[in-house]
């Protein structure tokens, strides 16, 4: 029998704010076990939370960039339960119910899809507060003992949770991959998924091909990168398929993830799923949205990629595989239009992008934004090889010099006397004496054998350093060389 | 050298706080006295939890030094208060009256303290209450119950029974207790100072242990109408670190408080007034609301079919405020901080840590709350008493177009003795039948001694108004008070 698997993701992500979602306390990746802590995110007795409003305005951002209904009232609800990193016995977050509203609900993702592109609806995008990590140090567990470090808790989050309209791990994988674009576009998360800020939980389930009906449902939490949540769907929907094809049912379960072996292990049966007993956090007001702060956040919402695309077509002519690069990361396509904005051809440009620069950050393993040579200065190097200054590989030497020391091309040309030779005066000179020191290959040219032309063009360049103005050496070594009339 | 003639500690904070800037006493002469009548009646009263004297001897003579010195100091400079042990204090021990809680130091002040601080009021201790202000008679607490002055026998009520016991003692000038659902009103019913519940969001709760968030307030008890608008003076007002702190100016409470009342409207919420209320209690609310009358106040009876029905308020009150609690207790668990009781592994930890931390009312309460909000029960327990909340704070909203104040009866009778109702905890919630549908509209109420009962026993008078008029309920139980004590 041929089955089909249905999959809906819920994903969460860090917001880039400064401080936590409900104190003053700085978010940072790696500091010191406990030292990002106060009262409030150590859950001290009598402590308060207040809402941090950047937090609230990310969320709005990302909410209109996929098309969500930005709630104009929403509430936060305690979700409780006991674990040692959750210092509070309950975290702060948000819940769709009859009574309740989420910040954000509805909205769409496209992904791309054959030729075109096919929609993952999504249900809703609600705020949260992280939890802090319980730490399982081989010194303590002997002891019988874990650490906490709460540095985490009270990191801000969204929890985006789609619709399962997702039918392939390879749709989800797009998926994904579309999210994550649109929040680092977006500025609402840096999307770092090392640093995990991106964590995602999927619920999967298989049937008959074209059945309407929807099979056991498993929950596979905690995939920590978009690679290791193709893999985990991949594995579970064959051991899904394998199971029924050997006369089993699929259970309804929750299996967690281990990122460090791929492999996925029970959490918890359908039996002991949690009652976490919510009601609205008497602490916080309800969060109230009037159209002018939605406005006003709508504002700040960048051209997102498909929009980009679009206009890259149609302002630059440019390839579809060129726009996939450009666009992928908005620094990159930022990169790019600076250049063109400082006089760089579009179609250049574009080569240049998709080639040096890419292949510079991908060696160096930096950021676009780290990149030394300024997007004006690719435009001036562009502008020396249309001019004949230098020749284009020439250039890409200077650009490689120009990523190392951010220095500008003229004076790379200039320092290193990289500037092309186009006197040919000393080109013919130069022809000269390649002429007179390979008679025989001169003579079989002439009889006919032309491809020696690239011989001698080597011979140019070897004597200039490359520097020769090759189209100028090209049709001076074709004069030079021309069979001559028998002197009679 | 002495004003009224009486023994400093016994005297008017606003009396005091005079003297004191003129040089006549010194704080730290208060001080001494405030902590001699401790030591001679604490061992029978069981106030004081814990003593911060060395601090309050040296924050007095940094305040006498001032003075002599002719620099600037606050409205409260030199006066003692003491603190009900919900409070968090910096450095100081905050027990909440719970073993859960024998070690727990704060590391910072709640915002109340700060204030209190600020004002250069002088921290005496941390009084006795209900553990986690669950109860209506102190007698819930790890610490042992604290008594009423007027009779040892009896209890002070609660769950701030030690602020109001204290006061009335003498034990200190001042004092903060905490209402949720009565605490501050019953206590100082029962003890015969005056206590007053203000207006939800009128004072900020941060740094308040909590019980139930939503109904939780802190408020001053005092042995006069004066000294009571003198302290909610230093309290009130907006804090960005409660959002449910409301931000609206707070006036000087001190001001026109012989306004009086004539020309204002009182109305009798006759539901208040029906079976089961003690007669001596009656006879007592109807002399302070006939002194209103006499003042120049009409008396209008009312009916709050919603607010005074026992069946949904009392009911509604435990739901909401048992679901709050037992969220908001779920954080003592051993891991942090507080006393921990190891275990076999984690569960057998969280287990043992909370079955002798906490005392059988606490848990009782965990339990009724956590059962109401759980899945499937949710819809018929706490929303529903959502819904009887939205209906009481309609009934108060209606009576309110037509009167300025409401009158009722604080408790069905004056102080009962210690174990009369330890065992019965129905009995005991209905020591909260008139107070808690206050919490539930977040309006605010006073408690203003009006007679005694023929054993001697204090009986207070309620006071209730709209939100955010505690200054009409100053001035009304500024008239009751000229005239019945």
């Amino acid at each position: 029998m041929r089955y089909e698997s249905v999959i809906g993701l819920e994903v969460h992500a860090q917001l880039a704010t400064q401080t936590k979602i409900f104190c003053g306390c700085s978010v940072s990746y790696g500091a010191e076990a406990n030292s990002r802590t106060c009262p409030v995110c150590l859950g001290l007795p009598g402590a308060l939370p207040v809402l941090n409003r950047e937090a609230v305005e990310h969320t709005i951002r990302i909410a209109l960039a996929v098309g969500c209904t930005v709630q104009s009232r929403s509430r936060f609800l305690r979700k409780n339960y006991f674990y040692p990193d959750l210092p509070k016995g309950y975290q702060i977050s948000q819940f769709q119910s009859n009574e309740e509203m989420p910040l954000a609900t509805g909205g769409r993702i496209e992904i791309p899809s054959g030729s075109g592109t096919k929609t993952i609806r999504l249900i809703r995008i609600h705020m949260e507060e992280d939890a802090g990590k319980s730490i399982h140090d081989e010194a303590f567990v002997a002891a019988g003992e874990s650490l906490v470090d709460v540095n985490r808790c009270g990191v801000p989050l969204i929890e985006l949770v789609s619709e399962p309209d997702i039918a392939t791990p390879e749709e989800a994988s797009l998926f994904m991959t579309r999210l994550r674009q649109l929040l680092i576009y977006t500025g609402v998360s840096e999307g770092d998924m090392e640093k995990g800020h991106i964590r995602i939980d999927a619920n999967v389930s298989i049937r008959p091909d074209g059945a309407t009906g929807l099979g056991a449902k498993v929950e596979i939490k905690n995939m920590n990168s978009i690679r290791n949540c193709r893999r985990a769907l991949e594995a579970e929907i064959l051991r899904q398929i394998d199971t029924l094809e050997t006369g089993g049912d699929v259970m309804q379960e929750t299996l967690l993830y281990d990122p460090d072996r791929n492999r996925l292990r029970t959490m918890r049966g359908k039996e002991s799923s949690d009652d976490y007993r919510y009601f609205p956090e008497p602490d916080l007001v309800p969060v109230v949205v009037d159209p002018e702060w939605t406005d006003r956040i709508q504002a700040t919402v960048p051209e997102l990629p498909e929009a980009k695309r679009t206009r890259f077509e149609l302002a630059y002519g440019l390839r579809t595989d060129q726009i996939d690069t450009l666009i992928a990361d908005r620094k990159m396509a930022d990169y790019y239009e600076a250049a063109v904005s400082a006089g760089a051809e579009p179609a250049t440009a574009a080569n240049w992008v998709h080639g040096d620069v890419l292949r510079t950050l991908n060696e160096r393993k930096i950021d676009v934004d780290q990149l030394k040579a300024a997007p004006a200065d690719l435009a001036a190097l562009l502008k020396l090889i249309e001019g004949g200054v230098i020749s284009a590989s020439v250039g890409r030497t200077v650009f490689a010099r120009m990523a190392e020391t951010g220095d500008a091309p003229e004076a790379v040309v200039e320092r290193q006397g990289l500037a092309q030779i186009s006197d040919s005066s000393r080109i013919d000179g130069l022809i000269e004496t390649v002429i007179s020191q390979h008679p025989d290959a001169v003579e079989r040219y002439r009889r006919g054998d032309a491809k020696l032309l690239g011989f001698f063009m080597g011979q140019i360049m070897k004597a200039t350093r490359g520097q020769a103005n090759p189209g100028m050496a090209n049709r001076l070594l074709r004069e030079k060389l021309a069979p001559r009339p028998p002197s009679s | 050298m002495a004003v009224s003639g009486k023994p400093l500690n016994e005297r008017p904070a606003h009396e005091l706080t005079a003297s004191i800037l003129s040089g006549r006493v010194t704080s730290r002469q208060l001080v001494e006295a405030v902590f001699r009548c401790i030591r001679a009646t604490n061992p029978t009263l069981n106030t004081y939890v814990t003593l911060n004297e060395s601090e309050a001897i040296r924050k007095a003579e940094e305040v006498d030094a001032r003075i002599s010195a002719g620099n600037p100091v606050g409205p409260l400079a030199g006066i003692p208060v003491a603190l009900k042990d919900l409070l968090c204090t910096r450095g100081l021990l905050t027990t909440a009256g719970s073993r859960i809680l024998e070690n727990f130091v704060p590391p910072y002040d709640a915002t109340s303290v700060e204030r209190l601080r600020d004002a250069d009021a002088v921290i005496v201790g941390k009084l006795n209450l209900d553990e986690f202000a669950m109860g209506s008679s102190n007698e819930n607490s790890a610490y042992g119950p604290a008594r009423n002055p007027h009779d040892p026998a009896r209890v002070p009520g609660g769950s701030s029974g030690a602020s109001a016991a204290s006061v009335a003692a003498n034990q200190t000038v001042l004092a903060l207790g905490t209402d949720t659902g009565g605490s501050i009103r019953l206590p100082a019913s029962f003890c015969g100072v005056v206590g007053l519940k203000p207006t939800y969001g009128r004072v900020s709760r941060y740094g308040l242990i909590a019980y139930a968030s939503s109904l939780d307030q802190i408020g001053p008890v005092a042995r006069n109408v004066t000294d009571a608008a003198l302290l909610l003076n230093v309290i009130a007002g907006h804090d960005p670190r409660d959002s449910t702190s409301v931000d609206l100016p707070a006036p000087d409470y001190t001001a026109g408080l012989d306004a009086g009342v004539a020309g204002r409207t009182v109305g009798l919420p006759t539901g208040y007034f029906g079976d089961g209320l003690d007669e001596e209690v009656r006879a007592s609310v109807f002399r302070g609301v006939e002194v209103l009358k006499d003042a120049g106040a009409e008396i209008r009876e009312i009916d709050l079919p919603i607010a005074c029905h026992p069946a949904y308020s009392i009911a509604a009150y435990y739901i909401i405020a048992t679901g709050e609690a037992s969220s908001n207790l779920s954080r003592y668990d051993g891991v942090k901080y507080g006393s921990r009781t190891e275990g076999d592994d984690l569960i057998d930890m969280y287990c043992r840590t909370r079955s002798a931390g906490f005392g059988a009312e606490v848990k009782r309460r965990i339990m009724l709350g956590a059962y109401a909000l759980s899945a499937g029960y949710y819809d018929a327990y706490y929303l529903k008493a959502q819904r009887v909340r939205t209906l009481v704070k309609g009934d108060f909203d209606g009576a309110f177009e037509s009167c300025d104040l409401l009158a009722a009866p604080v408790s069905p009778t004056p102080a009962f003795p210690i174990g009369e109702k330890t065992d019965d905890p129905l009995q005991m919630y209905l020591s909260d039948i008139y107070t808690v549908s206050v919490n539930l509209a977040g309006i605010p109420a006073i408690s203003v001694p009006c007679g005694l009962s023929g054993e001697g026993l204090p009986i207070g008078l309620q006071l209730l108004a709209p939100a955010f008029k505690e200054e009409n309920l100053l001035r009304a139980a500024y008239v009751v008070e000229q005239e019945l004590t």
